[in-house]
C-alpha cells in the first residue's frame, strides 16, 4: 500500500510534466491540423531559459517565491517569443501549401533550436542544485517511508492552477471563442472578422509558455538538461496526446497523466527495462479501440 | 600580359609544391569520443590529453622529424556515429587513433580500421570483446572489465556479506558488460543480488527505480553505467530520504558527477587504475595541464599515455607505417606519463588493475 502510494506521488509528478508539454502538440494541431515536432525543443529552449535565471537570480540573493515567480515570467516570455518566431518563419509561409510541407519544415526547426542551443550552451550537460529541499514523510512506522517532496507538490499544483486557467481561457473568452471557431473552419471564421494570423499566433504563444513551465520543472526535479532532453520529452508528450485524443486540452492532460503512470507503475511493479514497451502497446491498444483517443472528437477530413 | 599568366601559373604550381609538401610531411593522429551529447565531458578529457601532446611532440621536433596533425571525432557516445567517424578518418588518411570513449563505439568503429590498417589505441574502452574480438591493430591502455568487475564483485561479497545488493546496468557495451562480470563475481563469491534491473541512459526521471531499491531495502547499488545516470539516481535516492551507497566503475571519474549530486555524492565508491597524477614521472606535465587551466583529471592523461606510444613505437620502427609500428607495439616497452607499459598479445595493457576511490567534498580519492 504505502509503496503503491510512493510510485502513484511519482507518477503524477512525472505525468504532470508530460501533460503541460502535451497540450502545445494538442492545441496547434487543433487549429492548424499539423504536428508540431519542434514543441519538445521549445520544451527544451524553456528548461535553458530558467537555468539560466535561476543562476542569475541566485546571485541577486532575492527569497525564493518572488524568485519562483521571476523565473517561471521569464521563462514563459523568452520561450513565447520563441514559440511565435518558429511559427512566423517556419509555418505560416507554408500554411496554403500542401499538408506535408509544414510537417518538415517542423522537423528543419527541431534541428535547428538543438544545434542553436548546442552552439550557443555547449554540448556539454548543465547541472542545477536542487532549489527547493525537503517534504512530507509518512507512514514513518511502517518499513517504507512514504516521502513527498514540496517539489512534487509544487509541480502538480502549477499544473492544475495552469490547465484550469487555460480552460477557462478556451472555453469562456473572446479568445477562445476565435481559436475554437478557427479549428472548425478558417475561412468562415475570417469572414466572421476575426484576425486568424493572431488568433494561431496566440495559439503558439500559449503552447510555448506551457512547455516552458514544464521546462522549469523539469530544471527544478530533476536539476540536468542538455540540448537533447527536449526529444524524448516530446516523443512521449506527442504519445501523451494522441493518447488522450489529439485536439482535445483535457485528453492532453490525461494521456499525460495516462503515460506517467503507466511508466512508473511497469517499472514499479514488472520491469523498468521494458516501461516505453508498456507505454506505446498501451497506445497501440487505445488507438485500436478509440481511433481518436479517449477524449478527441472523430474528425475524418483531418485525419 | 602573357608574363602575367605566366606569373601565375608558377605561382600556381608553387602552391601545389606547397601543399603537397604539408601534406606529405605531415602524420596525421586522431581523437575520438563523445564531444557531444551527455557523455561530452569525457570527449573532453581525450581531447584535452591529446592536443597536449601534440603540442609537446611537434615542439619537440615532431615524430622521426615530420609533423604531427591532429584530427578531431565526436561520436557522441553513438555506435553508428562512431562508424562514420572511422570512415572519415581513413579518407583524412589518419594513421594513429587514440579512442573511441565509449566501448559501445570502440567495437564497431574497430572493425573499420582493422579492415583499413589503421592503429586504434583505446584511452578508455574497457569491455572485454574489445580487444579479445579486435584486429592485431587494436590496442588499449585502460584496464579491462573482467578485471574491474573482479574487484567490484568481491568487494560487495565481502562487504555486504548477508546483506541486499542491487545491481543495475544502463544496457550499453560498458554498463552492461561491467555489470555482469560484476555479478558473476559476487555470485562466485557467495553473494546472490536481490535485485538486476535494465535502466535506459539519457533518460533522468528514475523515481520509480528508486522506490523500488527502497521497498526492497537494498544496502547497496551497483551501477554499471555512466556518471549522468549514476548522479541522478544517488540524487533521486536522497530526495527519496534513502541513504544507500551507490557503487560504480570507472565511468564516474569526471567532476561533472559532482556537479550533478552535490552534497547527495557523498560517500560514492567506484572502481578505477591507480590514478596516474600520483605518478612521479607525471609530475611535470601535471603541472602542465594545471598551468593551462586543465584538470588532468579521468581520462586525460590515458589519452596523452595512448600517443605517447605511438611516439615511441614509430622511432623503434624507424617509420610511421602503421605495420612496422604495429609489430613495435607488440615488441616494445614504452615510458609513458602512466609508468612503463607494454602490451600483451591481445592488445591489452600491463598496467597494475583496479584500486578503489570514494567521492568526498567534490573530489574522488583513492581509498
Amino acid at each position: 500500500m504505502e509503496y503503491f502510494l510512493q510510485q502513484l506521488i511519482n507518477g503524477v509528478t512525472l505525468g504532470s510534466v508530460y501533460g503541460l508539454i502535451a497540450i502545445g502538440y494538442t492545441m496547434v494541431y487543433g487549429i492548424i491540423g499539423m504536428i508540431n515536432f519542434a514543441h519538445g525543443d521549445i520544451f527544451m529552449v524553456g528548461a535553458f531559459v530558467a537555468l539560466i535565471s535561476f543562476i542569475l537570480f541566485a546571485l541577486t540573493g532575492i527569497s525564493l517565491p518572488i524568485v519562483l515567480i521571476l523565473v517561471l515570467l521569464i521563462a514563459m516570455v523568452f520561450t513565447a517569443c520563441y514559440g511565435w518566431t518558429v511559427e512566423k518563419l517556419a509555418y505560416k509561409p507554408l500554411r496554403k501549401s500542401f499538408r506535408l510541407a509544414p510537417l518538415i519544415s517542423a522537423l528543419g526547426m527541431s534541428i535547428v533550436l538543438q544545434n542553436y542551443v548546442q552552439a550557443a550552451q555547449g554540448a556539454r550537460i548543465k547541472t542545477l542544485q536542487p532549489v527547493i529541499q525537503g517534504g512530507f514523510n509518512f507512514f514513518k512506522e511502517s518499513d517504507f517511508v512514504v516521502t513527498l517532496s514540496y517539489l512534487q507538490i509544487f509541480i502538480v499544483l502549477v499544473t492544475i492552477v495552469l490547465m484550469a486557467v487555460f480552460t477557462l481561457l478556451i472555453t469562456r473568452t473572446a479568445l477562445g471563442r476565435a481559436q475554437r471557431a478557427c479549428e472548425q473552419d478558417r475561412t468562415m471564421t475570417a469572414l466572421m472578422g476575426i484576425n486568424v494570423d493572431r488568433t494561431i499566433s496566440m495559439t503558439f504563444i500559449i503552447g510555448s509558455s506551457l512547455a516552458s513551465v514544464a521546462g522549469v520543472m523539469f530544471v527544478m526535479y530533476y536539476g540536468v538538461i542538455d540540448f537533447y532532453i527536449g526529444f524524448l520529452a516530446g516523443i512521449k508528450a506527442f504519445t501523451a496526446a494522441v493518447l488522450g485524443g489529439i485536439g482535445s486540452i483535457p485528453g492532453a492532460m490525461l494521456g499525460g497523466l495516462l503515460i506517467g503512470l503507466i511508466e512508473t507503475f511497469w517499472s514499479g511493479y514488472i520491469s523498468i527495462e521494458y516501461k516505453d514497451i508498456a507505454a506505446f502497446t498501451t497506445l497501440v491498444i487505445v488507438l485500436i479501440f478509440f481511433p481518436t483517443g479517449f477524449l478527441g472528437k472523430p474528425d475524418i477530413e483531418k485525419v | 600580359m602573357i608574363r602575367s599568366i605566366k606569373y601565375l601559373i608558377s605561382l600556381f604550381a608553387a602552391l601545389l609544391m606547397f601543399g603537397s609538401f604539408s601534406a606529405k610531411a605531415d602524420v596525421v593522429v586522431a581523437s575520438a569520443g563523445p564531444m557531444s551529447g551527455q557523455y561530452a565531458s569525457f570527449g573532453a578529457q581525450l581531447k584535452a590529453g591529446a592536443e597536449m601532446w601534440v603540442k609537446d611532440t611537434n615542439a619537440a621536433g615532431g615524430i622521426n622529424g615530420e609533423k604531427v596533425k591532429l584530427v578531431i571525432g565526436d561520436d557522441a557516445c553513438d555506435p553508428k556515429q562512431a562508424v562514420a567517424v572511422a570512415n572519415k578518418f581513413v579518407s583524412q588518411k589518419v594513421a594513429y587513433v587514440a579512442g573511441h570513449f565509449c566501448s559501445g563505439s570502440s567495437i564497431p568503429a574497430s572493425k573499420v580500421y582493422t579492415e583499413e590498417g589503421i592503429i586504434q589505441v583505446s584511452p578508455a574502452s574497457t569491455n572485454p570483446a574489445f580487444t579479445d574480438e579486435g584486429g592485431p591493430n587494436v590496442f588499449r591502455v585502460c584496464g579491462r572489465d573482467d578485471q574491474q568487475g573482479e574487484v567490484a564483485g568481491n568487494f560487495l561479497a565481502k562487504e555486504y556479506k548477508g546483506k541486499k545488493v542491487a545491481i543495475i546496468h544502463d544496457k550499453t557495451a560498458y554498463g552492461k558488460g561491467l555489470a555482469d562480470a560484476t555479478k558473476m563475481n559476487m555470485n562466485k563469491a557467495g553473494l546472490k543480488e536481490t535485485m538486476y534491473e535494465a535502466i535506459t541512459a539519457g533518460e533522468k526521471d528514475y523515481s520509480a527505480l528508486v522506490s523500488k531499491l527502497k521497498s526492497k531495502g537494498i544496502d547497496a547499488v551497483y551501477l554499471g553505467g555512466y556518471h549522468t545516470e549514476g548522479g541522478l539516481i544517488v540524487r533521486q535516492m536522497r530526495d527519496q530520504g534513502m541513504k544507500t551507497k551507490l557503487i560504480s566503475g570507472d565511468a564516474l571519474v569526471t567532476a561533472e558527477y559532482w556537479q550533478i549530486t552535490g552534497n547527495a555524492g557523498e560517500g560514492t565508491l567506484m572502481t578505477f587504475s591507480p590514478d596516474p597524477r600520483n605518478n612521479p614521472e607525471a609530475a611535470p606535465l601535471v603541472k602542465k595541464f594545471k598551468a593551462a587551466g586543465i584538470e588532468p583529471e579521468g581520462y586525460v592523461l590515458y589519452s596523452y599515455a595512448a600517443l605517447e606510444v605511438f611516439a615511441q613505437a614509430a622511432k623503434m620502427a624507424g617509420s610511421t607505417d602503421s605495420n612496422k609500428v604495429m609489430k613495435a607495439m607488440k615488441k616494445g616497452k614504452f615510458n609513458t606519463v602512466l609508468g612503463t607499459l607494454s602490451f600483451d598479445k591481445k592488445g591489452d595493457v600491463s598496467l597494475p588493475g583496479y584500486v578503489w576511490y570514494e567521492w568526498s567534498k567534490g573530489n574522488y580519492k583513492q581509498l
